[in-house]
């Protein structure tokens, strides 16, 4: 190997080249000069096309956070299913009980007049015993059609959640912005506050509220259950939204929006609480199937939902009493129920791993 | 508009104390000076020695608590800002006094538009609408020389790299055309060909807008080319204060000669290099003489013991030495030798 190589004009034995005996000048390097055509091979050539893309490239505008996020939430298939199925099922309780009303003329509180159908037909049944499309989950007890009351539930659920959640949104990010900002006594205060609401046992207060408006109508019944759910589904959200903004608040960009003569609750608003927007998201996304929860349990126990309104919750608990006899009863509005709640948890871990940068890969 | 002597701006014995656990830090003690309008002045020290403490005091910016401005005057354009409402001092802050911050990468909000930012400042402050705003954050932007402005206008602020960011930072702080810009070590956090391109944009835009800058930093290359003034702080206080060719020339204190000397000498090709031995001294628990005792080389019993005066060695030229006059007579010595 060594020998193919041509000798390098300063080896240490040899003297420079300019004092070869024979005095024939060594061969000067090649080098390239002013003018010459270097022709490479071509893989090494550079094509329109090279540079076409490398013009392109310059243009093409950095993925926004919310694509970023997108696309990583599309990787993820629980993500994906959770999505769909609460898509699908949001649809189904806003349109189903209107639909049902429209194709079979039953509504969830329908009972009816004929005797012979007031019992519980299994589903895909009709009241003869032969396979109809009439009632998909069945019956209840009074022959109310169970697809239209577990919509009607739906509604109910969704709503719960919706509400809850904006009241957790509106109130708890406001409150944890302001308290984290602003800092010093105010914020002990603030916290203290939280603290004290978290630690008493909600499900109790809840409790006590509701019975001590027994008397109401159902939708009163239904207006205060909202109440009592909003009212406490927001301490977390105030925690979190607390936290972002401790650490971000001390961020230069804050203290250059105050040099710049921007107002408080203008930095707070405008400049603090957007940065805040991804663990918001996610925890939002955790808080409606924790109320659902909640609104079903509460339901279950004969404190939420009034009849002739049909939760989750209620429906679970006249299944249960015919769980031996009528067992659809019990599984139709039990496995929506699950379903829903599994997907909005699937979508709301989905969401975190696409939202929170700790976890950023490509 | 201006003061009776044309000065912009007067800080006048201003102390900024933070109460924490450890003590009462006293980050600025009693530090004054002026600055005449379309003037540029340099403040220097040590991380920790007060210079963007002494700055955020002057438009009100620190954090209360554990921050106080105990005493002192800053009498901008006539009035004394620690006196105004809330209310008054935020339509000075942006409008009539704009900062830049040391690091761009942290300074603008992630989660908004560079346009919006642009946007609020002028919005706010000059009541355009939101067509006006829109036109005049594009023009800033051109002026900063950012290209294709308006695309870049509607970008975040990921989507630009560090100079540019600070480019973007400048015009959002010249766009209400500020009479006093203050520079919080602007180019600290670039690389050096980025650092000067910085420098001569607010070098040319102060000359073109006639604004009155002061320039924090620790880089005394930096200060060199740029300003008129020349404020040195160690441990919160003043230590020299004189015209910039005259402190580079024949500087009056032991400390700026340290400071001065420890500039590595491209030229020097071996040796080590000089440094001010020890760490700045810790400014909750300060001994009773001079601050800088333990780290001089000159330094005798009575620093130590008393703290020492501010003498004037020479006509606008202070220094904080017990030796001030016999350090200057050294300099001046010095600088003979060398012509």
């Amino acid at each position: 190997m060594n020998d193919e190589r041509p000798p390098t004009p300063r080896e240490p034995d040899k003297p420079e080249p300019a004092f070869t005996p024979l005095g024939t000048p060594p061969e000067p390097p090649i080098r390239p000069r002013e003018g010459d055509i270097i022709h490479t091979g071509p893989e090494l050539a550079v094509g329109e096309a090279d540079v076409r893309s490398a013009e392109r490239a310059e243009f093409v505008t950095g993925t926004s956070l919310t694509r970023d996020a997108w696309r990583r939430l599309l990787k993820n298939r629980l993500a994906v299913f959770g999505m769909i199925m609460v898509v699908i099922i949001t649809l189904a309780s806003v349109t189903g009980p209107f639909l049902i009303r429209q194709l079979t003329g039953f509504t969830p509180d329908y009972i009816p007049t004929d005797v012979a159908a007031l019992k519980s037909l299994p589903p895909f049944t009709a009241p003869d015993g032969s396979f109809s499309w009439l009632h998909p989950m069945g019956t209840d007890t009074q022959g109310r059609d169970l697809l239209a009351r577990v919509l009607q539930g739906g509604q109910i659920s969704l709503m719960v959640g919706i509400i809850a959640t904006l009241m957790s949104l509106i109130i708890g990010v406001s409150y944890g912005a302001v308290s984290g900002y602003l800092g010093g006594r105010l914020d002990s205060v603030m916290m203290r506050v939280v603290d004290v609401l978290y630690s008493l046992p909600y499900i109790i207060i809840i409790i006590v509220l509701l019975s001590m408006f027994r008397g109401q109508s159902a939708r009163g019944q239904l207006i205060l259950l909202f109440v009592a759910l909003g009212s406490v589904s927001w301490l977390t959200m105030a925690r979190i939204v607390r936290g972002q903004v401790l650490s971000l608040k001390n961020q230069e960009f804050v203290l250059a929006a105050r040099a710049t003569g921007v107002s408080t609750p203008r930095i707070i608003f405008r400049h603090l609480v957007p940065n805040t927007i991804g663990p918001v998201i996610v925890y939002a996304t955790l808080t409606i199937p924790t109320v659902m929860l909640t609104e079903a349990f509460l339901s279950f126990l004969g404190f939420g939902v009034q009849p002739p309104i049909a939760s989750w919750g209620s429906l679970t608990t006249d299944g249960i009493q015919n769980i031996a006899i009528f067992p659809w009863q019990l599984i139709c509005p039990g496995v929506t129920m699950g379903l829903t709640l599994f997907s909005l948890n699937f979508l709301g871990d989905g969401l975190r791993d696409a939202l929170d940068p700790q976890m950023r890969k490509f | 508009m201006s003061t009776r002597n044309g000065n912009l701006l007067e800080v006048k014995d201003l102390r900024t104390y933070f109460h924490t656990e450890d003590g009462t830090v006293k980050a600025v003690d009693g530090v004054s000076f002026n600055l005449r309008r379309g003037e540029t002045l340099g403040i220097v020290g040590e991380s920790g020695s007060g210079k963007s403490v002494t700055n955020l005091s002057i438009i009100r910016l620190i954090q209360s608590p554990p921050g106080q401005i105990v005493s002192g005057e800053v009498v901008f354009d006539g009035r004394d800002i620690l006196r105004l409402t809330e209310n008054e001092v935020r339509r000075i802050r942006g409008r009539r006094i704009a900062m830049i911050f040391q690091d761009p990468m942290t300074s603008l909000n992630p989660f908004m538009k560079i346009s919006r930012q642009l946007m609020e400042m002028t919005q706010l402050h000059l009541g355009h609408s939101r067509t006006q705003a829109h036109a005049h954050a594009v023009k800033m932007l051109e002026t900063v020389g950012i290209p294709d402005a308006r695309e870049r206008v509607d970008n975040y602020a990921h989507e630009f790299s560090g100079g540019m960011r600070q480019r973007v930072m400048i015009a959002m702080a010249l766009s209400c055309k500020p009479e006093l810009l203050i520079a919080d070590e602007p180019s600290t956090a670039l690389d050096v060909t980025i650092q000067a391109q910085i420098l001569e944009l607010i070098k040319t835009l102060k000359q073109e807008t006639g604004t009155s800058v002061i320039l924090i930093t620790h880089d005394l290359g930096v200060v060199a080319g740029m300003t008129d003034h020349l404020i040195v702080m160690y441990a919160g206080k003043i230590f020299e204060q004189a015209p910039t060719n005259e402190l580079f020339a024949v500087p009056g204190n032991p400390y700026t000669k340290g400071l001065l000397r420890s500039v590595p000498d491209p030229t020097a090709s071996r040796g080590t290099l000089y440094q001010i031995s020890g760490l700045p001294p810790d400014v909750a628990h300060l001994p009773p003489g001079c601050p800088f005792a333990p780290r001089c080389d000159r330094a005798e019993d009575i620093c130590s013991k008393e703290f020492p005066p501010l003498v004037e060695v020479h006509q606008d030229h202070h220094s904080l030495c017990h030796f001030a006059t016999e350090v200057y007579a050294e300099s001046v010595a010095e600088k003979s030798k060398v012509q």
